[in-house]
């Protein structure tokens, strides 16, 4: 797909991740239908033959995640999405391609939960997605993006960095950045050095090493050196890709910090805090995990009291608390899921006043 | 001196885990042999299940991916989508392909995945020992159905070979045993059909082989390769249930 950088299309978050994933080069795309995602796999149904790809719904999210690591085994560029639900249909397959260090998209665009739970946006799947979701021991990368601009960006740099890393990489996105619609350039794909895929299988001709991809690690000691490994490449996250976004800083000194939708609706109310004279910033983390604990490390230096807001009744607040200084305070303010309770801008107005008048 | 009878090229000079009397090695040595004489080891990719068959890369010569428990036909979909020029097989046990794993066989077997499933009924679940599985004969004592499997209670044995032969998207299903030196050349003969099938892109391809499994069922080998004559061969007969390419 060529796209002119300074051309402006009007589109939905959800679609925006399919056409980042064709810019990207993805190839494979395995999904199933499940509110608020589907119009990415409807995009790809239409769009991704048209690139010479392959777009399978498959008979469940077991099934497409399991496609998506037979894929991504073999060499390709692969895609899965879904919401929580589905996500957690998906647990085992993503443990399996940690364990078996397999690169892979897998976008989550959350619902509300648990069980079945209810299709307004939610953060209340941070946890599943940032502490290792299914069993084993292991993390991916995450990544939140928060506005459309940010679907189509950070699905790109997903892709980059779950090949570089040979980490699954997850989009968490929520419901309104699904389906809202904003402005956005196409950015074309950044050029980055990707390291060849010399694990991938792919037939071995004559003289050629046999290829395997496994995670069942039963020599002496193969499987403690596994996750020595990953740890010191989770590090190796957390020194080199750490992304997040600061606004309002110099002086603050209280630092409201959100991710996602939530981030959005905080700037506002930061915005309007502002205008009070109150001296608060927003701190927005972009990958969860890694999560920038040094920012914030340094952020709370200085500034001794922080403000997060979820929609959940706390989960990020537990990362904030173990990344800021001893001496720092960590206020909450959630939402947890359930019909109509985005907050309002006032509403996190409000907050962010009665936290500094406590302060003062 | 004229060499007349080796070891396919396919396969590994290794010693195999498989008990004395498991037919696993049989059933290895004919996609051993299949992929030798079609010429095509070199171009093959093996997805391996869970349970007696997944060390498939310790022993055959060719790249493997492992597969989670019963996904093996979502592996081989996502391996042969990505790479539609190679030749793509699972191997699976019982327990996998049509306990934890028959949606995906019977989704990829509809969606007719041009890849060959070797599938291997024993009857039990052999590498946890035992248990009672979806193919589990009526009556059958194992280590979760002491007293018999019920059919009342458990259900029958699924007829995998022929539940597969009624989907439009499988080109070919057969069932073949390995008890006795005539039905081991007569799976030979499916095996190579099978695979004759994804060479020719004619469609997906299924095998189900009874073997025996002689440590849990109780027997020596001697017995259990009996029993599958005796007992498993007239409940589930042998033969092609489709050959829509007549191959």
């Amino acid at each position: 797909m060529s796209t002119s950088a300074i051309e402006k299309l009007f589109v939905k978050g959800n679609e925006a991740v399919g056409m980042a994933a064709l810019e990207a080069g993805c190839s494979c795309y395995f999904g199933y239908p499940i509110t608020p995602q589907s119009d990415i796999p409807e995009y790809l149904s239409r769009e991704l033959s048209k690139h010479g790809g392959t777009f399978i719904q498959a008979e469940s999210e077991i099934g497409a995640i399991n496609m998506l690591l037979g894929a991504s085994a073999a060499g390709a560029r692969a895609m899965t999405s879904s919401s929580g639900p589905g996500i957690s249909l998906k647990q085992e397959g993503i443990s399996y391609m940690a364990g078996s260090e397999l690169p892979g998209v897998i976008v989550d665009v959350m619902r509300q939960g648990p069980g079945l739970g209810g299709i307004d946006a939610s953060q209340a799947d941070y946890w599943q997605a940032t502490k290792g979701g299914g069993h084993g021991g292991y993390r991916i990368i995450v990544l939140a993006p928060n506005s459309v601009q940010e679907m189509y960006d950070l699905t790109m740099l997903a892709f980059d960095l779950s090949d570089i890393y040979r980490i699954p990489a997850m989009v968490l996105a929520d419901s309104v950045i699904g389906q809202m619609k904003e402005s956005i350039i196409a950015n074309p794909r950044p050029h980055v050095e990707l390291p060849e895929k010399s694990w991938a299988v792919r037939g071995r001709g004559d003289g050629m090493p046999q290829h395997v991809v496994k995670s069942l690690k039963l020599g002496d000691g193969e499987m403690e050196k596994h996750h020595w490994k990953m740890h010191a490449r989770y590090q190796e996250l957390a020194d080199k890709e750490c992304r997040w976004e600061e606004a309002e800083m110099a002086d603050a000194e209280l630092i409201v910090t959100a991710f996602g939708s939530t981030s959005r609706i905080a700037r506002t109310a930061v915005v309007m805090a502002r205008e009070e004279g109150i001296k608060v910033g927003l701190m927005r983390p972009v990958t969860l995990f890694p999560f920038p604990k040094k920012a914030y490390a340094s952020l709370s230096e200085r500034c001794k009291h922080f403000l997060a807001i979820e929609l959940s009744t706390g989960q990020m607040v537990d990362d904030v608390r173990l990344s800021v200084a001893r001496d720092a305070e960590v206020h909450f303010y959630g939402r947890p899921p359930g019909t109509g309770s985005l907050p309002t801008p006032e509403e996190l107005f409000e907050q962010i006043k009665k936290t500094w008048q406590a302060l003062a | 001196m004229k060499q007349v009878f080796s070891r396919p090229a396919s396969l590994k000079d290794v010693s195999t885990h498989f008990c004395p009397g498991c037919h696993h090695g049989s059933v290895h040595r004919l996609v051993g042999e299949a992929l030798d004489e079609f010429g095509i080891r070199g171009e093959t990719i093996g997805v391996a299940s869970v349970g007696c068959s997944v060390f498939l890369y310790g022993y055959f010569d060719v790249d493997v991916i492992e597969a989670p428990h019963g996904r093996a036909p979502a592996v081989a979909t996502g391996a042969k989508r990505a790479r539609p020029d190679r030749i793509v097989f699972t191997y699976q046990g019982d327990g996998d392909l049509a306990a934890i794993g028959m949606s995906e066989i019977i989704h990829s077997a509809n969606r007719g995945e041009d890849i060959t499933v070797i599938f291997v009924n024993n009857t039990t679940y052999g590498m946890t020992g035992g248990q009672m599985a979806p193919t589990t004969m009526p009556g059958q004592k194992t280590s979760t159905s002491p007293y018999g499997r019920d059919v009342g209670n458990d259900g029958a044995p699924f007829k995998m070979a022929e539940l597969l032969s009624n989907l439009e998207g499988v080109g070919f299903s057969a069932r073949v045993a390995l008890n006795s030196p005539k039905n081991v050349m007569q799976a030979k003969k499916m095996i190579k059909t099978a695979f004759r099938y994804q060479v020719e892109k004619k469609g997906f391809s299924f095998i189900e082989a009874l073997a025996a499994c002689p440590t849990n069922w109780g027997m020596n080998p001697l017995d259990a390769n009996q029993r599958v004559g005796e007992e498993m061969i007239p409940y589930f007969p042998l033969g092609v249930f489709r050959n829509t390419a007549n191959l």
